[in-house]
C-alpha cells in the first residue's frame, strides 16, 4: 500500500484571548491518501484552520502544535518559511471561498495565473501562455483567450472560482484544499464547479480535502469524511456510510436539515449542552 | 459587586451600565498600549498645568526686570529669562493656558460643525450633497495657514479671531470624514430596519449615524490637534496670533529668534514644550485609533 | 360578508435599479396567512420585490398593495404597522452601537407606543432569548441569537405580513432549524402572513404552502408546495433547480425523527 501523502497527529491549534489561551484544534489525528477527504463542521469546529495548518499558514499568536504533521515524508512544522513557500502552490494548493477576496483586482486574469506558474517553474513565455490557456480550457472556460485578458471584476462569481482553481492547480500541486469553495456561489454554478475540481483531481491523481459546511455535498464528493466539533473530530466514515452515523452530533445535524419531501412539524434541534459545543 | 465587576458585567441590567461598560473597556485597552499612556500622561500634565498656572509658576508672565535680562537657566529661572527679563518657564506655564484655550475651543467649533455637514450631505445625496460638499471643497482648495492668515488679517489680530480662523480651515476635513462615513453606514440594513419602523431624517442621523462617526471624529480630531497648536504657533510667531504681551509660546518663538545663536533658550524652552504637548496628542490619537478602529465594529 | 382582503397583492410589478430594470411584470396574490416563497438564484430579482413591497426600494411601476390598500413608493409610517422585513445577514442587521433593549424599544419609540420595558421583555421571551440578553451589545451575540432579535424587532410593531429575506442562509444548520421553527411558531400563534425569499428548497417545503421560481426578473412558474414535495415542478429552469437540489439524498433517510430536544438557549 502506497505511504499516505499527509499525516496528522494530535494537531492543536491555539489563539490567546483576553481569558486565557484557547484552543480551536483540539488534537485531531487523521492520515490522507491520493483520495478526496471531506472535512464537515459548522462554524467555530476549527475546520478552516485544520486546512491553513497544513500549509503553515497561521500566522502568530496563533501556535500550532502536532506530534506529526507530515506531507510526503517532510515534517511541516520543522519547515521554514522559504521551505514552505516551495511547497505552497507546487506540492500543496489552497482554493479558498470566495474569488472577490482571493483574487488580485488590479492584474488580469491571465498574468495571475502566469504568475501562479512561473513561481515553480521557469518557462519561456509563449510556454507558458500555452499552459495558462490550456488550464483555462481545463476549467470549461469557453474563449479563455478573451477571459485571460479580463479582471477579475469582469468576470462572475462562478467564473472566478474556476479561475482560481485553474490558478491553484496549474502547478501540478500534489494534495489540494479546498475551503468552502462553493459557499460563494450559485445553487446551480455549484454543482459545476465541484465537478470541474473532482474531475481534475481524479485526472492528476491528487489528493482532496474538501473542507465544507454542507454534509450533501461533501457526502457526495467525497470519499471519507470527517465531521468536526468544537475542534473535536467526532465521526470518521466513509461517504456512502453517512445514514450509519453514530455520534449523536452527526445524528443530530443530519436530522435538523429540512429535506425536500418535509413532513415533519418541527425540526430537531441540537442539544448542544450534551457534547460542549459553542 | 465591585465596581470593576460591574463594568465588566457579561449581562448588564440596564443601558447605563452596558454603555458605561463599554466606555470602561475602551478604556482599558487604551491603558494597554505603553505609548497612548505616554501621550495620555502629557496632556493630563497639561490639563494640570494651566489649571494650576498660578500656583505652579514660580514668577508672573510679565514682570520685567531688565537687570536679570537674557540669563541662561539656573537654579532661580529654570529655563532662563528673555529679553525683558520675564522668567521663562512661568510664561511657558501661563502659556499652557493660552494653548489648551486655542486648542479646546478649535474642536469644539469646528468638529462638531464638520459632523454635521457631513452627515447632512452625505445621508440626502443629490442636490443637498452637491451644494454642501461644493462649499467644503472651495474652504478645502485653501492651504489652512493662508486662509487662516487672511482672516486674522481681515478681522484683526489677536487670540479670539485666530481661534475664528483656525477653526474655520479646520472644519472641512471632518465634513470630509464624516460624509465618507455616512455614505457607507447609510445603506446598512439596521438603517433600512429603522426606516421600515417609520424613523424619520433626523433620528436616522442624529441616533443612528452621527454615534459611529464619533470614533474616526475623536481619533481625527486628537490627531488634529497637533496641527492646531503649530497653526496657532505660526499665526503667533507672525505676529499675527496672540498679541505681546501675552505669553503664546509661537509669539515667545518669535521673539526669541533674534537671539537664537548666543540665547538658545528663549526660543528652544517654548519650542520644546510644542514639541511635547503635540507628540502627547500624537500618541493618544493614534491609541485611540487603534482602540476604537471602526473597522472592527460588528465582528466578533 | 366582506371582501375578502389578499395580505399581498402585486399587479403588473416592474422594479428598476439605477438603470437597469431588475424585474419585469410580476404579478402575484397571497391571501392572508399564506406562508408564500420566491425561489431562485442571486440576480432573479427576487429580494428587489421584497424591497420594493417594503418601501426601500421605490422605483417601480405597477401595483402594490399591501392588506387592501395600496402603497406608496417610499417608507410609510402606516404601513410600517403592517409589514415589517427581516433582513439576511444577522451581522449587519443591528446598530452595533446600541443595545438589544434600544434596538426593540426604538420602533415603539417611534410610534409612540407606551410600556416599553414590558413589551421588549415580553418580546425576547417569545423569540426564546433569556432576559440576560437584554443589554448586550449585538457582537456580544452569536448569528443565530441575532437573527432571534431581528425576528423580535421586526415583530415589535405587531405586523400582520413578514417579509423574510433569506433569513436562514447565513447561519449554520444547527441553528438554522431552531429559527425556522421559531418561524413556523409564531406564524401560527399571530396568525402571520410570510412572504420568504430563499434559494433553498427544501426550507420551502417546511416553511410554505406555495412559492413562485424566479429568472433574471420573471415569474417562470408558480406551484403548491405539494408539488414540489413530488418533484411536480413543470418548467425547465424550476426543474434545473430541483436537480441542483438533490444532492446525497441517501442521508435524508435519517431525517424522520421526531426527536424534541430543548432549544439550546
Amino acid at each position: 500500500m502506497a505511504p499516505p501523502l499527509l499525516t496528522v497527529e494530535n494537531l492543536r491549534v491555539s489563539f490567546p484571548t483576553h481569558t486565557g489561551r484557547v484552543e480551536v484544534v483540539k488534537g485531531i489525528s487523521f492520515t490522507l491518501g491520493r483520495e478526496r477527504l471531506g472535512i464537515v463542521g459548522e462554524s467555530g469546529s476549527g475546520k478552516s484552520m485544520t486546512g491553513r495548518s497544513i500549509l503553515k499558514l497561521i500566522r502568530k499568536p496563533g501556535e500550532v502544535t502536532a506530534d506529526r504533521l507530515e506531507f510526503d515524508g517532510i515534517d511541516i512544522l520543522g519547515q521554514s518559511e522559504k521551505q514552505m513557500r516551495a511547497i505552497r502552490g507546487a506540492r500543496i494548493s489552497m482554493v479558498m471561498q470566495d474569488p472577490k477576496f482571493s483574487l488580485n483586482p488590479v492584474m488580469t486574469v491571465g498574468e495571475q495565473i502566469a504568475e501562479a506558474l512561473v513561481t515553480h517553474q521557469k518557462l519561456p513565455r509563449r510556454d507558458v501562455q500555452v499552459r495558462i490557456i490550456e488550464m483555462l480550457h481545463a476549467v470549461r472556460i469557453n474563449d479563455p483567450e478573451r477571459v485571460a485578458k479580463l479582471y477579475p471584476h469582469e468576470v462572475s462569481g462562478g467564473m472566478g472560482q474556476r479561475i482560481m482553481i485553474a490558478m491553484m492547480l496549474i502547478p501540478e500541486p500534489e494534495l489540494l484544499i479546498a475551503d468552502e469553495p462553493t459557499s460563494a456561489l450559485d445553487v446551480s454554478v455549484q454543482a459545476q464547479v465541484l465537478d470541474i475540481i473532482d474531475e481534475l483531481v481524479r485526472n492528476q491523481g491528487m489528493g482532496l480535502i474538501l473542507i465544507s459546511h454542507d454534509l450533501n455535498l461533501v457526502s457526495r464528493y467525497c470519499d471519507r469524511i470527517l465531521v468536526m466539533n468544537a475542534g473535536r473530530v467526532v465521526e470518521e466514515c466513509a461517504a456512502g456510510q453517512l445514514e450509519n452515523a453514530r455520534h449523536p452530533y452527526t445524528k443530530g445535524l443530519l436530522a435538523a436539515m429540512p429535506v425536500l419531501n418535509e413532513t415533519r412539524d418541527e425540526l430537531p434541534v441540537l442539544d448542544r449542552t450534551q457534547w460542549a459545543g459553542t | 459587586m465591585s465596581t470593576r465587576d460591574w463594568l465588566l458585567a457579561d449581562s448588564p441590567t440596564s443601558r447605563l451600565q452596558a454603555n458605561v461598560g463599554r466606555a470602561y473597556r475602551v478604556f482599558t485597552a487604551l491603558m494597554g498600549n505603553p505609548l497612548s499612556v505616554l501621550g495620555g500622561v502629557i496632556i493630563l500634565v497639561l490639563l494640570l498645568t494651566a489649571a494650576f498656572a498660578p500656583w505652579i509658576a514660580p514668577y508672573s508672565p510679565v514682570g520685567q526686570d531688565l537687570a536679570n535680562r537674557l540669563m541662561p537657566p539656573s537654579a532661580t529661572h529654570w529655563m532662563g529669562t528673555d529679553e525683558l527679563g520675564r522668567d521663562i518657564f512661568s510664561r511657558v506655564v501661563w502659556g499652557s493656558q493660552i494653548t489648551l484655550t486655542i486648542v479646546l475651543l478649535v474642536a469644539l467649533i469646528s468638529a462638531p460643525l464638520g459632523l454635521l455637514i457631513g452627515a447632512i450631505a452625505g445621508y440626502f445625496g443629490g442636490w443637498v450633497d452637491r451644494i454642501l460638499m461644493g462649499f467644503t471643497d472651495i474652504f478645502l482648495s485653501l492651504p489652512k495657514l493662508i486662509l487662516a492668515l487672511a482672516f486674522v488679517a481681515a478681522l484683526g489680530p489677536g487670540i479670539n479671531n485666530a481661534i475664528i480662523a483656525i477653526a474655520i480651515t479646520s472644519w472641512p476635513a471632518y465634513a470630509r470624514i464624516a460624509r465618507a462615513e455616512t455614505l457607507t453606514i447609510r445603506n446598512a440594513e439596521y438603517i433600512q430596519a429603522v426606516q421600515l419602523a417609520g424613523g424619520g431624517p433626523i433620528r436616522l442621523i442624529v441616533q443612528h449615524i452621527l454615534p459611529l462617526c464619533t470614533s474616526s471624529m475623536i481619533i481625527r480630531v486628537t490627531l488634529d490637534m497637533a496641527g492646531v497648536i503649530l497653526t496657532a504657533a505660526g499665526l503667533g510667531f507672525i505676529g499675527l496670533g496672540a498679541q505681546p504681551p501675552l505669553p503664546e509660546w509661537g509669539a515667545m518663538i518669535s521673539r526669541g529668534r533674534t537671539f537664537i545663536l548666543d540665547q538658545w533658550w528663549v526660543a528652544t524652552m517654548p519650542g520644546f514644550a510644542i514639541i511635547i504637548v503635540s507628540l502627547g496628542f500624537c500618541f493618544l490619537g493614534d491609541g485611540l485609533r487603534d482602540v476604537l478602529d471602526p473597522k472592527s465594529e460588528g465582528k466578533n | 360578508m366582506g371582501r375578502h382582503v389578499n395580505a399581498i397583492d402585486l399587479k403588473n410589478l416592474d422594479i428598476a435599479y439605477g438603470d437597469t430594470k431588475v424585474v419585469f411584470d410580476v404579478n402575484l396574490s397571497i391571501p392572508e396567512g399564506e406562508s408564500f416563497a420566491l425561489v431562485g438564484e442571486s440576480g432573479s430579482g427576487k429580494s428587489t420585490i421584497l424591497r420594493a413591497i417594503a418601501g426601500l426600494a421605490p422605483d417601480w411601476t405597477g401595483d402594490i398593495s399591501v392588506l387592501g390598500e395600496a402603497r406608496s413608493h417610499h417608507v410609510d409610517r402606516n404601513v410600517s404597522r403592517k409589514v415589517q422585513m427581516v433582513f439576511q445577514d444577522p451581522y449587519g442587521s443591528l446598530h452595533p452601537r446600541k443595545t438589544i433593549d434600544a434596538a426593540l424599544s426604538e420602533p415603539l419609540a417611534i410610534h409612540g407606543i407606551g410600556n416599553r420595558g414590558e413589551r421588549v421583555e415580553a418580546m425576547l421571551s417569545a423569540v426564546g432569548l433569556d432576559q440576560r440578553f437584554r443589554f448586550r451589545f449585538p457582537h456580544q451575540l452569536s448569528g443565530g441569537q441575532r437573527q432571534r432579535v431581528a425576528i423580535a424587532r421586526a415583530l415589535m410593531l405587531e405586523p400582520k405580513v413578514m417579509l423574510l429575506d433569506e433569513p436562514t442562509s447565513a447561519l449554520d444548520v444547527s441553528v438554522q432549524a431552531e429559527i425556522l421553527n421559531l418561524l413556523k411558531r409564531l406564524r401560527r400563534e399571530q396568525g402571520l402572513t410570510f412572504l420568504l425569499v430563499t434559494h433553498n428548497l427544501p426550507v420551502v417545503s417546511f416553511l410554505c404552502d406555495r412559492l413562485a421560481v424566479m429568472q433574471q426578473g420573471r415569474i417562470v412558474e408558480t406551484a403548491d408546495v405539494a408539488q414540489l414535495k413530488s418533484g411536480g415542478l413543470r418548467e425547465p429552469y424550476s426543474r434545473e433547480l430541483l436537480a441542483a437540489t438533490e444532492t446525497g439524498t441517501g442521508a435524508s433517510a435519517l431525517a424522520h425523527q421526531t426527536i424534541k430536544e430543548p432549544p439550546a438557549e
